[in-house]
């Protein structure tokens, strides 16, 4: 594919090319890419997660110049970009609020594949590096939250690395061990700097498998079959380049919203006081995007064979992201999309409010009806991926395929007429 | 069958009122909503108003500042409440700041400059408690931002100095707050009509030096609110011509493909 340029590039670039062939990489994979010609615009989602994660690394890295890490100076350091670092204020909230953002991002753009089948064959690997991407950026997160040490990061780090005490026997020596110490301190704050700084990048990495994977066999789209010809698809640019912007453009009034007019409203009043080991706050609450998973690790309040609930507990809540990278082996339809598939739909918006609920119960204390709703939609997640996907694959009757995308997209008469078949698992 | 079904029903329905009752029923032995109040920073054009602020910082340092610190704060900071350098510089002379060592190795006493941190009343932390009956008082600097409700509950607070009800015992050494988690505060009543005199000729009613130091207290933990809400205007006004140029770009790129 070398020396594709359409005229453009000089002979300086060409010069180049010729021996390291980026800008015709480039040009295959940005500009002439194939992409269905059906794609909606919940498809914008990956490119907006990329775009916000340079977005973090960036003001991250300004961040990180300003920041002490030292549990007797951070939180001043932290005060001292607000008021007295030039734009100081917007970096941090652009930075605090993007965080927010990118799992916003993040869990839409699942949901999608969700909707749509995207983690079917031959996209397995595709959905379980992204599903590999979440679980680094909730480590990545939960980091972040600890560095401002005001008394919810203080707390929150105390109550998470504390979760690995119950595993058996070693437990506690495992929390000494990434403690650095017997309480949450210096040390902690200290490696947890180093790490937040280190993950985003591995996060890159991952995130360029991630690509490598999808470009392999291009886009999933709303129909959920395969492209059969170049009737099926349009090139990536314009088309697409110019729909992302667009996206992007609406996304970012989203996102000014929150750093400019409510840039603490996503974070928790009890992290502007400094961390206070000798007091702790009524109810510690994690950031929004982890309350979930919270919810999930609190539910379980009763021991089963002996083990007890909080090692259960965290069994459980570690367990509800390792059923998401199975899933495309727990799913046993053949039919991507949801459009074709009457129950599933149903049961897809059901698990939507499911762990919305869990949300809920994670933002409550745990008291009364808390409890129970936190019980039974814990149960549901479970009986979701676990039972009724592997179950409805096998019993529920599809509606037919249309034969092809340009077909389904522009009306039979430019349709080439293809044979209607069950997608995917050759 | 249909009527024991039915009396089950009835039985769930009536349990889960009772459930939401109680929370309610909980929910008021504890605090009252907070009474939303009109602040001149609300609002994506929100400012400052700076008379406030100014009358806000008279209330901070002739009473609140006996025991708060706003340790974030430096006296160049001021000049944000629209006084002038040399007023900054003759507030910051009539405090005494801790300089030094000299050439004789001594800590040594002389009146603050602007690029001095405003000085709070006691030494430490521990200082602070063994004067104010065990507790220290908390630093003022961030405490708008770091309580729920933000101004509306620092307004209450300082306002919620009611009689306490019958039937609830004070503990001693402590004060009924209506506003206050759990009702003993630790603080006197702070504000009394005609505690200050204002230059303006503002009448010093308790609500009225509630609001003013609380519009200083608010900017000492935000000072860049203006400035973020002069930026957020613009960077909108951009945005939205943003979206506008690439729908209608996106539109006609498409249109051939449609």
């Amino acid at each position: 594919m070398a020396d594709v340029h359409r005229g453009s590039g000089s002979r300086i670039i060409r010069w180049i090319d010729h021996r390291l062939p980026f800008m015709a990489m480039m040009q295959h994979e940005l500009y002439d890419y194939p992409t269905p010609r059906n794609l909606s615009y919940w498809w914008n989602f990956g490119s907006l997660a990329g775009i916000m994660l340079v977005i973090m690394i960036v003001t991250g890295v300004f961040l990180a110049m300003q920041y002490t890490p030292s549990a007797s100076l951070a939180f001043d350091s932290v005060e001292r970009i607000m008021r007295d670092v030039n734009y100081g204020w917007l970096n941090r909230y652009a930075h605090a609020n993007g965080a927010s953002m990118f799992f916003a991002i993040l869990y839409i753009h699942m949901f999608r594949g969700l909707y749509y089948g995207s983690y079917k064959a031959p996209r397995e690997l595709l959905w379980m590096l992204g599903v590999l991407i979440l679980v680094l950026a909730i480590a990545t997160a939960f980091m972040g939250y600890v560095l401002p040490w005001g008394q919810m990061s203080y707390w929150a780090a105390t109550v998470i690395t504390s979760l690995f005490s119950a595993i058996p026997l070693i437990g506690q020596g495992i929390v000494t061990f990434l403690w650095g110490g017997f309480t949450v301190g210096d040390p902690t704050l200290h490696r947890f700097y180093a790490l937040h700084y280190l993950l985003p990048f591995i996060i890159l990495a991952v995130v360029l498998l991630h690509l490598i994977a999808l470009h392999r066999f291009g886009s999933n789209n709303p129909l959920g079959i395969d492209m059969k010809g170049p009737q099926d698809s349009i090139p990536f640019h314009p088309y697409y380049t110019i729909k992302d912007l667009f996206g992007l453009c609406v996304f970012l009034l989203i996102y000014a919203f929150f750093v400019f007019y409510a840039p603490n409203f996503l974070g928790s009043p009890d992290n502007y006081i400094p961390a206070n080991p000798m007091q702790t706050p009524n109810h510690i609450v994690p950031e929004w995007y982890l309350l979930p998973y919270y919810a999930i690790l609190r539910s379980i309040t009763f021991s089963i064979l002996g083990i007890p609930a909080k090692l259960l507990g965290v069994i459980f809540a570690f367990g509800s992201l390792f059923v998401l990278l199975i899933v495309p082996w727990l799913d046993t339809s053949s039919v991507r999309s949801s459009q074709f598939r009457p129950i599933y739909k149903w049961l897809f918006w059901v698990l939507v409010i499911d762990v919305l609920a869990l949300g809920w119960v994670g933002a409550n204390p745990p008291q009364g009806i808390v409890v129970t709703v936190g019980q039974i939609a814990t149960l549901y997640f479970y009986v979701h991926f676990l039972i009724l996907l592997p179950v409805l694959g096998k019993i529920e009757r599809p509606r037919p395929l249309p034969s092809s995308i340009a077909a389904a997209v522009l009306g039979d008469a430019a349709g080439v007429a293809a044979p209607a078949a069950p997608m995917g698992r050759s | 069958m249909w009527p024991t079904r039915l009396a089950k029903l009835v039985a769930v329905a009536a349990g889960a009122l009772g459930l939401l009752l109680i929370q309610q029923q909980s929910q008021a032995q504890e605090t009252p909503p907070l009474p939303q109040q009109q602040w001149s920073f609300d609002g994506i054009f929100g400012t400052y108003d700076k008379a406030a602020m100014q009358r806000g910082f008279q209330v901070y340092k002739q009473i609140c500042s006996a025991c708060h610190a706003v340790k974030h704060l430096y006296f160049r900071d001021l000049a944000a409440l629209g006084y002038t350098e040399d007023q900054v510089k003759a507030i910051a002379a009539t405090d005494q700041c801790t300089d030094g060592p000299n050439d004789q190795g001594q800590m040594y006493q002389r009146p603050c400059r602007p690029s001095d941190p405003i000085p709070g009343p006691f030494p430490n932390d521990k200082a602070a408690a063994v004067a104010n009956g065990g507790v220290a008082p908390p630093d003022q600097s961030l405490i708008v931002k770091a309580r729920d409700g933000g101004p509306d509950y620092v307004y209450a607070l300082l306002n919620g100095f009611t009689p306490a009800p019958k039937g609830f015992q004070v503990v001693s050494g402590k004060y009924y707050n209506e506003y206050f988690p759990a009702h003993n505060i630790s603080m006197p009543p702070p504000l009394s009509d005609g505690a200050v005199a204002f230059a303006d000729g503002t009448k010093a009613t308790v609500p009225q030096m509630a609001h003013d130091v609380v519009t200083f207290l608010a900017w000492a933990s935000e000072p860049n609110l203006d400035a973020r809400h002069r930026i957020g205007v613009r960077v909108f006004l951009f945005l939205i011509v943003g979206v506008g140029i690439f729908y209608a770009a996106k539109r006609k790129i498409w249109a051939a493909v449609h």
